[in-house]
């Protein structure tokens, strides 16, 4: 062999490599694979790590094995998306996967990570439009393209502690939940609070921006996808009331009470230990009260909105776990199969709702007597269907767009940003920017 | 004298040394020499980690226009430059001591290097704990004494300080190394230093400092390296201290407070497996391959002239 013949073997070997090393298995598809009668064992890995979501959602298994009983599913708990696409990417992914968060909606359907679920639809003559809220359409397709379901979802509100309430009603707006706030609050002689009415800190567990957005009605992109933010009021209107809230407490001695507080996810949560009046929070914490704090005497209501958008109340945001079939999954007949048990059965996910106190995610469900209800998970399920609620639409950067607002509202109640709209005109060219790298 | 061996046998020499080499070559072509070129060969790329689109120049203009890349230059630049020299000062002179003392010297051996055992991410646990403004015990001692203590972890202008008192606080090993070397020092150059009236100063200038100085370029270079790659105490500190949770809809940006603790790589971690740009992640990491360079050089550069300096 030649010298030429060499380096053109060389070069071979390299383009070869730097090509396999960008791709990630086949897409698989509803043709692929095992029938979905043969008998066979998948793997659905799941995102639930507590003792009793696990036994819940082995439960839900259970009935679905009984349906089929040539399916044998193995669950692995604890899944993220980064264990989720690391899999995808060594060509080992399980046949299902579950995600806690819609952020990568947008780039898991893009990008192909999940399998587009519309011929599965179509075949199993699934209608979505019947059988899902608007809102939950929108969190789990990009573009078109529908690459995951619902499995159960969040919806968020207000959850306020009767006794110290002292009989006032909860805020409908954000000048009455200001006004509470101040009443509420109790401090040391030194200042220190020692109980608050409403932490307006955006680095609060819950308070994130895009849980507080639908108070004010605040957009978050234009039509083309670039950043609305600095252009909508609405956001200027939220920031300026939640600045005003941090002032009035002095942003050094609510920073000093958030950082002696408990942990969100814990039985010290600040709520169930009556140091927060009032708290931003999902339905969830329904089921963590009756078990940490079961003498806790509260109450729900939908979110305050801005004065002058009365029309908003009663909304809130939503959001939720999600469920798909990865690209490679090996067995993706029967995968679809349980993805529609798990997402479609109105008994299958009444009973994990009725087991996680999650709000369930089709409308069936939602309206099936056999959902267990109390006034205070009954609000979320209103909020859930009221049609001002929103979620934060699916994006190519979903994640980072939401982390830019989320860094200039720390900023912003340091009060180390001067202006706010100039503030904020900067946010969209960040978000703006990195949607040009992302090729949107 | 190459024009007299047979060119089947110069041939057969050179397969011989190839096999010869062939275990590091291997190494070298796959772990090195491979992972480079596809690094350069994706930065010019949208690379989302599953499909590749062809884009030019597009991730190295994003470069010039992403703050928190410049950030995180700052930030590490910063620990570079305070966390380094502070770390290698305090561990040369933590040696000093210890290798000076007359007695309890395996005790004082023991407590210095231990905080070197305890793994990362549950020393920063602890730090992050100790200095908490609300609940920490350092803040109660300082609280008692009538000293506020900052906010730590909470505040951007101290949470670098921070994580480099963290810093200071593992020293164990390269104590350890100062040790070795400062005994490996002859003592009959002390004697004669002690003779012509060299005092502990020009002692320690004009002898300590000569002959560990192989020892302090080989630690120079290393804890500049192993700071330009500064990811797990940054990220676990930050996260603890935020309190945010891993939710639907909550976000964690590493950097908390305000993009302070935010160090190179740590960006580029998320760039790459965060928000799908691998791309522009390699580009990232082909800056910091060339600072990482340019700055071994620059040092090896610096004490070679401090050392022939030193023998004039």
């Amino acid at each position: 062999m030649d010298r030429r013949h060499r380096l053109v073997l060389a070069a071979g070997c390299a383009a070869a490599l730097l090509a396999t090393a960008c791709t990630a298995g086949d897409r698989g598809g509803p043709g692929s694979g095992p029938a979905k009668d043969a008998r066979q064992t998948i793997s659905l890995w799941v995102g639930f790590t507590a003792e009793s979501e696990v036994k819940a959602f082995n439960d839900a298994i259970a009935a679905f094995t009984a349906k089929n009983p040539h399916i044998t599913v193995k669950v692995t708990p604890g899944a993220d998306d980064d264990k989720i696409i690391q899999a995808i990417r060594g060509g080992n992914p399980p046949d299902v996967a579950s995600s806690f968060t819609t952020d990568n909606v947008a780039q898991f359907c893009k990008a192909g990570i999940f399998q587009d679920l519309g011929p599965y639809l179509a075949a199993s003559k699934v209608d979505v439009n019947a059988l899902l809220p608007r809102t939950v359409r929108d969190y789990t397709r990009f573009e078109g393209r529908r690459c995951v379901m619902p499995l159960l979802a969040d919806a968020y509100g207000l959850y306020y502690n009767k006794r110290l309430m002292n009989g006032e009603r909860p805020p409908r707006t954000l000048s009455e939940l200001s006004a509470l706030t101040r009443k509420l609050t109790k401090r040391a002689p030194n200042g220190d609070i020692e109980v608050a009415g409403f932490l307006p800190s955006s680095q609060y567990y819950e308070n994130t921006a895009g849980h507080l957005a639908p108070m004010t009605g605040a957009k978050w992109y234009n039509p083309d996808g670039t950043s609305a933010i600095g252009s909508d009021p609405a956001w200027k209107r939220l920031l300026t009331w939640q600045k005003e809230l941090v002032d009035w407490y002095g942003h050094a001695r609510l920073e000093k009470f958030r950082k002696g507080l408990g942990q969100e996810f814990a039985a010290d949560n600040p709520f169930h230990k009556g140091k927060v009046a009032m708290a931003l929070d999902g339905e969830w914490r329904n089921a963590m009260i009756a078990s940490d704090a079961p003498g806790l005497e509260y109450g729900t209501a939908p979110l305050p909105v801005a004065d002058d958008r009365p029309d908003l109340y009663g909304g809130g945001f939503i959001s939720g776990t999600i469920v798909g079939i990865p690209r490679g999954s090996r067995h993706p007949q029967a995968a679809w199969e349980l993805v529609r048990h798990l997402t479609t059965d109105t008994d299958a996910l009444v009973t994990l709702s009725n087991a996680l106190r999650n709000v369930p995610s089709t409308i069936p469900a939602l309206t099936s007597p056999k959902l267990k209800k109390d006034a205070n998970f009954q609000t979320f399920i209103d909020i859930f269907n009221h049609p001002a609620s929103s979620t934060v639409p699916a994006h190519v950067n979903g994640a980072f767009n939401q982390e830019v607002i989320q860094e200039f509202m720390a900023a912003w109640e340091a009060g180390r940003v001067k202006d706010l709209a100039e503030g904020l005109r900067g946010v969209d060219r960040k978000i703006d920017d990195k949607l040009r790298l992302a090729g949107g | 004298m190459t024009r007299l061996v047979p060119a089947a046998l110069r041939r057969r020499g050179t397969w011989t040394v190839l096999a010869f080499l062939s275990p590091w070559l291997a190494g070298f072509l796959l772990l090195g020499a491979y992972p480079l070129a596809a690094t350069v060969y994706f930065s010019f790329h949208r690379y989302d980690l599953f499909s590749l689109e062809w884009v030019g120049l597009l991730n190295y203009e994003y470069l010039l226009r992403d703050e928190h890349a410049w950030t995180a230059v700052r930030n590490t630049l910063w620990l570079v430059a305070v966390m380094v020299p502070a770390r290698l000062l305090f561990a040369l002179g933590v040696a000093q001591l210890v290798v000076h003392l007359k007695a309890g010297t395996a005790f004082f051996r023991t407590v210095f290097f231990l905080p070197s055992l305890v793994p990362l991410v549950a020393g920063t646990l602890g730090f992050v704990f100790l200095l908490n403004p609300a609940t920490g015990p350092v803040h109660a001692l300082l609280g008692a004494a009538g000293i506020s203590s900052p906010d730590w972890f909470g505040d951007p202008s101290w949470a670098k300080p921070g994580l480099t008192l963290l810093g200071m606080w593992g020293v164990g090993e390269l104590m350890v190394i100062f040790m070795a070397a400062l005994l490996d020092v002859p003592r009959h150059l002390y004697e004669a230093a002690a003779i012509d009236g060299a005092g502990p100063w020009q002692r320690f200038r004009r002898i300590t400092l000569p002959t560990i100085a192989p020892v302090l370029l080989f630690t120079a270079v290393t804890e500049v390296i192993t700071t330009l790659q500064y990811f797990t105490q940054a990220m676990v500190a930050a996260k603890v201290a935020s309190g945010t949770t891993d939710l639907p809809g909550v976000q964690f940006t590493p950097g908390y407070p305000e993009t302070s603790t935010l160090t190179f790589p740590q960006w580029l971690f998320h760039q790459g497996f965060r928000d799908f740009a691998m791309g522009y992640a390699c580009v990232l990491a082909l800056l910091l391959f060339a600072v990482a360079m340019a700055a071994t050089l620059v040092l090896l550069r610096r004490f070679r002239a401090f050392t022939e300096g030193d023998l004039a």
